[in-house]
């Protein structure tokens, strides 16, 4: 591509930098900046001066220096090799970087997103002279063990194709040719390349219809995410955002993960490189990185690309969505993403908002997670794909009424409110079952197999979470008359809550087997915590004192069910027994 | 290469910035020497250049300077630290200038002071458990090689006396290596820096640190500077030396000051209290250069030290610091007028990466579970003394009466401990075992049962019966 307006350096502060001699050049149009020939992108144009925002670091950088423009706006490159790469903000593979430059992060290189040498088998689905229009799959390369990557039609192109054959290309060869009705030639190859602030678009938008199993408790049985549902996680520091993030990066029922490292801590980005391809996808038995794309933007990186990052994982993700996949998209910290903003915002001189954050921050974030959803795809075959974001935010001072936070809320479905005292407790996940809520519940009695099973589910978590309600009313009284005014019932309700809370809410991520527990387990678990009241409840009816009820020794049992493996869950259907055995020597010594 | 330039040209002055026009070529970030009328010399970075003006920030302050007889020098490099084996053992100011009575330093290499940042790809991941001897650290709040672990101090605490005693104790289990201390003082008192120097004499470390001090009474905007020397000191020291580096910068609060004095002097749209909205952003290019590097043999551990003005955690800069550090622990003025010291408020401490740093073949088997068995049951005896307070004593329950005497021994004989008492980890962990057996079983949820029959005093000691 020629590079053609050629502007220079007139003004440099920070990661903004403005050039004059730019007439002609488009709004987010890349350029290449100065002598380095860093990256940046035109976000501001006012007569022939153009504001850029520049993806490296400026020092060194001077007015008289030239900017060159590329003439395409930020994009990504879309093919065979996404899963399992750790990118950069705007999508440059991290460690082809450490090969070519060693630890730390040099400026003005250029490095693609898709290995351009690499082979990949590529297996038609169509024959020539098919006619297709954007979307339509014509083959699949087995990516990994776990990914048959769909070759799509990209947008604007329809014809009839030809030349097409199985084989083995790299991403930027030929694989068939489309003939436009207008006798237009288009080279279709294993590649193509999006845009990341635009949405791709679908066909459809439907309503999501089910859950997205996280293996977490609180989250599956109190406050489910959908599949192609939208969620958030604010806290304090230090409270459980990235450990959730984590969490469900490893164990959520999705067929890709695109986890996006925001403006956070490195060691967080080589822990999940660390780990995942140790770790073991629960369904598939194959390691969790072969679904896996991972997008790091470090507090310590460039500003702007951080800025940028959550769109190319976004964008990455769409395209996912667009196979027919399940995605889910991690984003920690978005509050890093707004701060990015807010910076470059500030340089631009606009005219603030609350908190400093520019006026468009909340349609900024409203657009982001309108690109979840679930969705029929454009092409044939018909198809459907599901997109879901979580996102963590990070308000200042733990403060929910911090514009971010407020912003996120008006948009997403779901609220993981993480709390503060509860992490002190070391009450992990710190989701607080009081204030958290999700609209999504009604879809977690289909999670079943079992309809019955399904409605009783629903049913328990109901109870549940009336038991921990009365809890917080039960422990108010306890706080002004003390406990000596509760009744026997109020005490086994406080009793049978703590259990709730810390034989069922508490989940421990580093527990090799606490770490994750399925829908099944999840039902046998709590049910197991209600029968022990629903007896308790009968023997103190019928006179029995509520200090031998606490004294049972099943109730060890009951703690200890969580680290019960999977293959084992008969165990816990043991335990109800054995509560019903001793809680009927307890009848007999109160008989006689 | 671009050539040095002189202005005479100092168009404004206003706190501690400079504009100097009608200048060819100046570089964002670059450096200049101001040369006053009476010859002396000050030190600015440029923060801005739009066409032929440029914004200087002057390091020293810009009093006395004035408008028509100061000369700025384009030095046309970034800030730079020269660097050789012999800055062990020496003093520099808060600028990078030898400041004791040794011998100039012949650099081997100069290195810019803002260095870049570590690919995340590159990173090790810290894993290797570093024994402090302070119990309410190595139990509870484990620290690990290339971990960024402040102390959220307030005015009056002994944050002073826990830094020493860890540039003193701290060691990894069996491992005689190369190591080294980094200080970087920022607008501490001069008694401050020098018990934390006169300690590293005493124990002969005094050789193997290197000390960047910016005093309460030297120029506030020096600070800006003063964390950025000792970690580019540290880098070549770990990356390029080998050795495992140990930084202290204390106060960070002091260098949010500085950067908060020139935002306001730039007219920026100010943050919460007035600090600047990219203070986050600023302060990650400082946090996030601890760590360890893959193929590199060195590690950088951080230990910063801020002051919570009120006490208050939530303050902008122990807020955002904590949201960029790897944990932190949190010093208690209760505690601290409880006699119990160091005074760690346990709760609310915390360390991230203590999960990989623990356990078998690192510290013992039982650590992971023991120290969260600890930390429900203290956080349980913190609310049952809490509600005491409110309710007195007589409210309480059996039950609660119980956690509240374990929370009152946790303190007294866990968390309090001497300034000079090293105490190992296995130590520490017995000592945890210990406090435990006032509890049943069943009250021992977060331990696995073979771990209590194993380590518990009362299951041993039955078995030595037996
Ligand atoms: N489910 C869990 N099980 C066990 N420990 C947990 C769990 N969740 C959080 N923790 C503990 O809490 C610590 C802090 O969690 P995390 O790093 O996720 O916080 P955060 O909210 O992301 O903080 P920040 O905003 O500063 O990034 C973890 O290092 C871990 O020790
Ligand atoms: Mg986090």
């Amino acid at each position: 591509m020629a590079d053609k307006k050629v502007g220079r350096i007139v003004k440099v502060a920070g990661p903004v930098v403005v050039a004059e001699g730019m007439t002609g050049v488009r709004m987010y149009d890349v350029v290449r900046v100065g002598n380095l020939n860093i990256i940046g992108e035109i976000v501001e144009l006012r007569g022939d001066k153009a504001s850029i925002q520049v993806y490296e670091e400026t020092t060194g950088i001077g007015p008289g220096e030239p900017v060159t423009d590329t003439q395409v706006p930020l994009s990504v490159e879309l093919g065979p090799g996404l899963i399992e790469s750790i990118y950069d903000g705007i999508q440059r593979p991290l460690d082809l970087l450490m090969e070519a430059e060693g630890a730390f992060m040099s400026r003005g290189s250029l490095m693609p997103g898709l290995n351009r040498e690499k082979k990949w088998h590529f297996q038609p689905v169509i024959t020539d002279g098919t006619k297709v229009s954007p979307g339509d799959i014509i083959g699949h390369v087995q990516e990994t063990t776990l990914i048959a990557h769909k070759i799509m039609v990209p947008f604007g192109i329809s014809g009839t194709v030809h030349k097409i054959a199985e084989g083995d290309y790299t991403v930027d060869e030929t694989v068939a040719v489309c003939k436009a009705e207008d006798g237009t030639e288009n080279q279709l190859k294993l590649m193509q390349q999006w845009p990341v602030r635009n949405s791709r678009e679908v066909k459809k938008r439907l309503t999501p219809n089910s859950l997205l199993i996280t293996g977490q408790r609180v989250i599956d049985s109190f406050f489910p995410v959908s599949k192609g549902g939208t969620a958030c996680i604010p806290g304090p520091f230090g409270t459980g955002k990235t450990v959730v993030q984590h969490q469900l990066a490893k164990w959520v029922d999705a067929d890709v993960v695109v986890y996006v490292g925001c403006g956070e801590r490195g060691n967080e980005m080589t822990d999940v490189l660390t780990e995942f391809p140790e770790l073991k996808d629960p369904r598939s038995g194959e390691p969790l990185m072969k679904r896996s794309v991972l997008i790091a933007n470090t507090s310590n990186m460039p500003v702007a690309a951080r800025e940028a990052s959550v769109y190319t994982g976004i964008t990455i993700a769409e395209y996912f969505r667009d196979m027919g996949f399940t995605v889910a998209v991690m984003a920690d910290s978005t509050s890093r993403w707004a701060e990015a903003m807010r910076e470059i915002s500030t340089r631009l001189e606009e005219m603030p908002a609350e908190e400093g954050y520019p006026a468009y921050l909340a349609a900024r974030i409203a657009a982001f997670y309108e690109r979840a959803g679930r969705v029929q795809c454009i092409g044939t075959p018909e198809r459907e794909g599901t997109l879901s974001i979580i996102g963590a935010v990070s308000p200042p001072g733990g403060d929910l009424s911090d514009s971010v936070v407020q912003a996120t809320l008006h948009v997403v479905k779901v609220f993981w409110s993480l709390e503060g005292r509860l992490a002190y407790q070391r009450h992990f996940p710190a989701i607080s079952w009081l204030t958290s809520y999700s609209f999504y519940k009604d879809s977690l009695k289909d999670c079943f197999e079992d309809k019955e099973q399904g409605m009783e589910m629903e049913k328990m978590t109901v109870d549940a979470m009336g038991l921990l309600e009365q809890e917080a009313e039960l422990l108010e009284i306890v706080r002004l008359v003390g406990a000596e005014a509760l009744s026997p019932t109020d005490r086994l309700a406080l009793e049978t809550s703590r259990s709730i809370r810390e034989d069922f809410l508490h989940q421990n991520a580093f527990h090799d087997i606490d770490t994750h527990t399925s829908m099944p387990k999840q039902y046998e678990m709590l049910k197991t915590i209600l029968h022990f009241h629903k007896q308790g409840i009968v023997a103190i009816e019928a006179g029995v004192e509520t200090a031998d009820i606490f004294k049972l020794a099943v109730r060890e049992d009951i703690a200890r069910a969580k680290y019960i493996p999977q293959a084992d869950m008969s165990k816990i259907v043991d335990i109800r027994k054995t509560i019903e055995e001793q809680m009927k020597k307890l009848h007999t010594s109160v008989a006689t | 290469m671009l050539s040095i330039k002189e202005y005479q040209t100092v168009s404004s002055i206003a706190g501690p910035l400079m504009m100097v026009e009608m200048v060819d070529e100046a570089k964002y970030g670059h450096i200049v020497d101001i040369e006053l009328a009476d010859g002396s010399i000050r030190h600015g970075q440029i923060l801005q250049v739009e066409n032929d003006k440029v914004l200087v920030q002057v390091f020293e302050g810009t009093r006395g300077i004035d408008v028509e007889n100061s000369t700025v020098r384009f030095l046309a490099k970034p800030l730079e630290l020269a660097v050789s084996p012999e800055i062990l053992g020496r003093v520099f100011s808060g600028l990078g200038e030898p400041k004791d009575d040794g011998p100039p330093i012949i650099p081997d290499k100069r290195l810019d002071i803002n260095s870049k940042p570590i690919n995340p790809y590159a990173r090790n991941y810290p894993n290797e458990f570093i024994q402090t001897g302070i119990s309410s650290i190595d139990g509870l709040n484990p620290l690990v090689r290339g971990q960024k672990l402040p102390i959220f101090s307030g005015a009056g605490l002994p944050h002073d006396q826990i830094t020493a005693q860890l540039a003193r104790q701290a060691t990894v289990l069996g491992k005689a290596e190369a190591f080294a201390v980094v200080f970087a003082a920022m607008g501490i008192t001069f008694e401050a820096a020098q018990f934390f120097i006169n300690d590293l004499h005493e124990t002969g470390a005094i050789e193997r640190a290197v000390m960047f001090v910016n005093l309460a009474n030297d120029p506030a905007i020096e600070r800006i500077a003063t964390p950025r020397f000792a970690l580019t000191a540290a880098e070549y020291l770990a990356f390029e030396l080998d050795m495992h580096v140990l930084v202290i910068l204390n106060d960070m609060t002091n260098y949010c000051e500085a950067l908060r004095e020139i935002s306001a002097a730039r007219k920026e749209v100010p943050g919460r209290r007035g600090y600047p909205g990219y203070l986050y952003t600023d302060l990650a290019t400082v946090y996030e250069r601890a760590g360890r590097i893959k193929g590199k043999k060195g590690s950088i551990t951080m230990v910063p030290v801020l002051t919570m003005p009120e006490d208050d955690k939530t303050h902008p800069v122990p807020d955002l610091t904590g949201y960029i550090t790897e944990g932190q622990i949190i010093l208690s003025r209760p505690l601290h007028r409880k006699a119990i010291s160091p005074p760690v408020d346990v709760l609310p401490s915390l360390s991230r990466l203590k999960d990989k740093g623990i356990g078998e073949g690192k510290t013992r088997e039982d650590h992971a579970d023991l120290y969260n068995q600890l930390y429900a049951a203290y956080a349980r005896g913190k609310e049952a003394q809490e509600l005491a307070t409110i309710m007195g004593e007589a409210a309480l329950s059996e039950e609660d009466k119980k956690y509240m005497t374990f929370a009152d021994k946790f303190e007294a004989e866990y968390v309090s401990q001497d300034y000079y008492d090293n105490r190992s980890v296995e130590q520490t962990l017995d000592l945890g075992w210990e406090l435990l057996s006032m509890f049943d079983n069943v009250e021992l949820k977060r331990i696995d049962i073979k771990l209590i029959e194993k380590y518990m005093p009362k299951f041993r000691k039955s078995e030595r019966e037996a």
